[in-house]
């Protein structure tokens, strides 16, 4: 549940809302263009931990790396890549922000440090390892963020990943969105030891396990984990824990799991509770809310056009960025 | 610098990271024994010594992540090289090869690049049995995304891991384990050779035998045989495996109008078989005769020495093959 801080601003709590908002906003129109074909491929959706995303990335700072997962959407839109080029790269259009090469489980976008959304699960670990490596080796005081979810845990690259963190006393911060089922496999049924953050503990790596639904608890955890890692004291893990509200991807019937279950953890979804903490707190009206809302669908509307009157690539730039076509500075 | 130096091959790599680390503050070495051991093959002997701890890094036995943590330092802006023991080993980070290396430039619609290099060894004659043996070369030359080179003699040993480092792009640096000893002259030409492109080895008239690492040697041993037996071969040794230089090959096909394609791989989907198809496909003309393919026989190396010599594309087999291609003349 969402309780809100001692000092709470009307301002800072809007801020809040209105980034999870937009996400929402934006992944419902995406699910409706799902169904309409403008959208293909698959298309995860993080509908219920949009609180992670914003938490986290209301700590990072601009030199911070970020490294994804196939459920990105939220990360991205929330690391401050915009919209519209975001809404292209699904469409799979050049103004995307990959290009149009990626789609929907590959988003990337240098200026922001976004190092892509990895469709392997459990690939983006050592990826991290290696970008805050770089940055102990350059002695800067920036992390690097992985973003991974509970079904990583039980791959090789996790332990390999912690331990190389650990020994190296790397500044990552690893986290871990627990929603309970890596796909359609319930963490009981794939984990013989289900409490992911004390698997970190075993490595060395300092972890805590952290409300995800709420963006306040999100924010105060990474805080103290970006200041952990800043000073050179090694890696954090933060098992984040929450719940995926809709389908794993547009082509699950959802056998695997109680409709009650589901009804259960959307009456402590993230929007739905800071929404009403900030109502019962005075903070917010109704017509705030509703005003944030047409905010977020114009928003989402003016992405849409973009990305459906941006051009195609051409077909005879196909071989394109196979390999580099300048040297990286 | 002009005079010629009397190296080992494993000498001539050391050079090259040395030179390496050296000039570019941004160049690290990293793998499993790579500093207190002196690396598995005592290819980085002494640079722990003179380097350090945080340039010559020792990492535990977990490929995918140092393989992993490499590319993420390239994507930082470091320029990592990363030392995998042998090519059986890299198969436990195949994942961060294939799916991440290899794809990270297209998918970011070239926003992030690889400048990660990555050695290995390869390779038999050591008796090293099946597990540690294997010339595993054409899985990676199949993946578009990466470079795979594989330097066959002092210059190039030296020499192309500096032009590997100067490249973009992820580059696989396969060195033949039966090479490491091997002494040579490393020549001036060393600093200034290419990444990409193949070269002629030896020049000839009457066949092209076109090959690529430690079977560069083997092809050398059998030129000589021919040459008792009045056939003059020409050896185009490939050094780039991906991408394939298709010109040189030709050229020497078109001329001499017989092709050997020699390759210690395996010769099921192997690089023999691309190479060979290559020929087929743009210089079918020209030839004489059916192209021949002398490559590693189909069974996991095996320990004794016996065994895996005759496993291997030894100067014998590949004598064998030049004179049938003669045979259909008569």
């Amino acid at each position: 549940m969402t309780e809100l801080p001692a000092g709470m601003t009307r301002e800072r709590g809007l801020h809040l809302l209105r980034e999870m908002l937009r996400i929402r906003q934006f992944e419902d129109r995406c699910a409706e263009l799902y169904g309409a074909g403008h959208i293909r491929g698959f298309l995860h959706l993080y509908d219920g931990e949009e609180a992670i995303a914003v938490g986290v990335m209301q700590v990072l700072g601009s030199g911070d790396a970020v490294v994804s997962t196939y459920r990105e959407h939220g990360h991205a839109l929330a690391r401050g890549i915009a919209m519209g080029p975001l809404m292209a790269e699904l469409y799979g259009k050049r103004a995307g922000c990959s290009g149009g090469r990626g789609g929907s489980m590959h988003i990337f976008d240098a200026a922001t440090r976004f190092c892509g959304g990895n469709a392997i699960v459990g690939g983006g670990l050592p990826l991290a390892v290696g970008l805050a490596l770089a940055e102990k080796l350059k002695g800067s005081r920036n992390v690097a963020a992985c973003f991974f979810g509970e079904g990583a845990a039980a791959e090789g690259e996790f332990h390999e990943s912690m331990n190389l963190a650990a020994l190296w006393k790397l500044p990552v911060l690893f986290l871990c969105e627990n929603n309970l089922y890596a796909m359609g496999t319930a963490l009981v049924r794939s984990e013989s030891q289900t409490d992911i953050q004390a698997k970190a503990l075993a490595y060395g790596v300092r972890a805590a396990a952290v409300d995800g639904m709420d963006v306040f608890a999100v924010e105060s955890a990474v805080r103290s984990a970006v200041e952990h890692a800043r000073a050179g004291r090694g890696p954090v893990l933060l098992e984040l824990r929450t719940y995926r509200l809709r389908a794993h991807s547009m082509f699950d019937a959802q056998l695997y799991r109680d409709k009650a279950e589901v009804e259960e953890w959307r009456s402590r979804g993230p929007l739905t509770t800071l929404t009403t903490a900030l109502k019962t707190a005075g903070l917010m009206t109704e017509d705030d809310f509703q005003h944030l809302l047409r905010e977020a669908d114009a928003e989402v509307q003016a992405a849409v056009e973009f990305a459906a009157a941006a051009e195609w690539e051409p077909v005879e730039e196909l071989a394109r960025h196979v390999v580099a076509e300048e040297r990286a500075s | 610098m002009s005079e010629p130096v009397r190296i080992t091959y494993r000498e001539a790599v050391r050079q090259a990271i040395r030179e390496a680390l050296q000039a570019d503050s941004r160049v690290f070495l990293m793998g499993e024994d790579v500093g207190k051991y002196g690396g598995c093959f005592a290819v980085s002997k002494g640079l722990l010594d003179e380097f350090g701890e945080e340039r010559i890094r020792d990492t535990p036995l977990s490929e995918s992540a140092f393989v992993g943590a490499g590319i993420g330092a390239a994507l930082g802006g470091m320029q990592p090289i990363v030392e995998i023991m042998t090519v059986n080993f890299s198969m436990l980070a195949l994942d961060q090869i294939v799916n991440t290396a290899a794809t990270l430039c297209h998918m970011s619609g070239g926003q992030f690049p690889v400048p990660v290099v990555i050695r290995m060894a390869t390779g038999a004659g050591r008796q090293l049995a099946a597990q540690h043996s294997h010339s595993l070369e054409a899985w990676y030359a199949h993946v578009p995304g990466l470079r795979v080179v594989e330097p066959a003699t002092i210059d190039d040993a030296r020499g192309m891991l500096r032009a590997a480092l100067a490249c973009p792009d992820p580059v696989i640096v396969f060195e033949p384990i039966s090479l490491y000893n091997m002494q040579g002259e490393l020549t001036a030409a060393a600093s200034v050779v290419r990444l990409d492109g193949a070269r002629v080895r030896r020049v000839g008239n009457d066949v092209t035998l076109v090959t690529y690492g430690a079977s560069l040697w083997r092809c050398l041993a059998a030129a000589e045989a021919l040459a008792g037996e009045g056939i003059d071969a020409e050896i185009v040794d490939l050094r780039s495996l991906r991408p394939l230089d298709d010109a040189t090959i030709l050229a020497s096909v078109r001329k001499t109008r017989r092709a050997v394609i020699v390759d210690e791989g395996w010769r099921t989907g192997s690089l023999a078989a691309e190479v060979g198809m290559r020929i087929v496909e743009q210089a079918f003309y020209d030839l004489d005769a059916p192209i021949g393919r002398v490559c590693t026989e189909e069974v996991p190396i095996p320990y004794p020495k016996h065994l895996e010599d005759a496993a291997l594309p030894g100067p014998e087999r590949i004598v064998a093959a030049v004179r049938r291609l003669f045979a259909h003349d008569q």
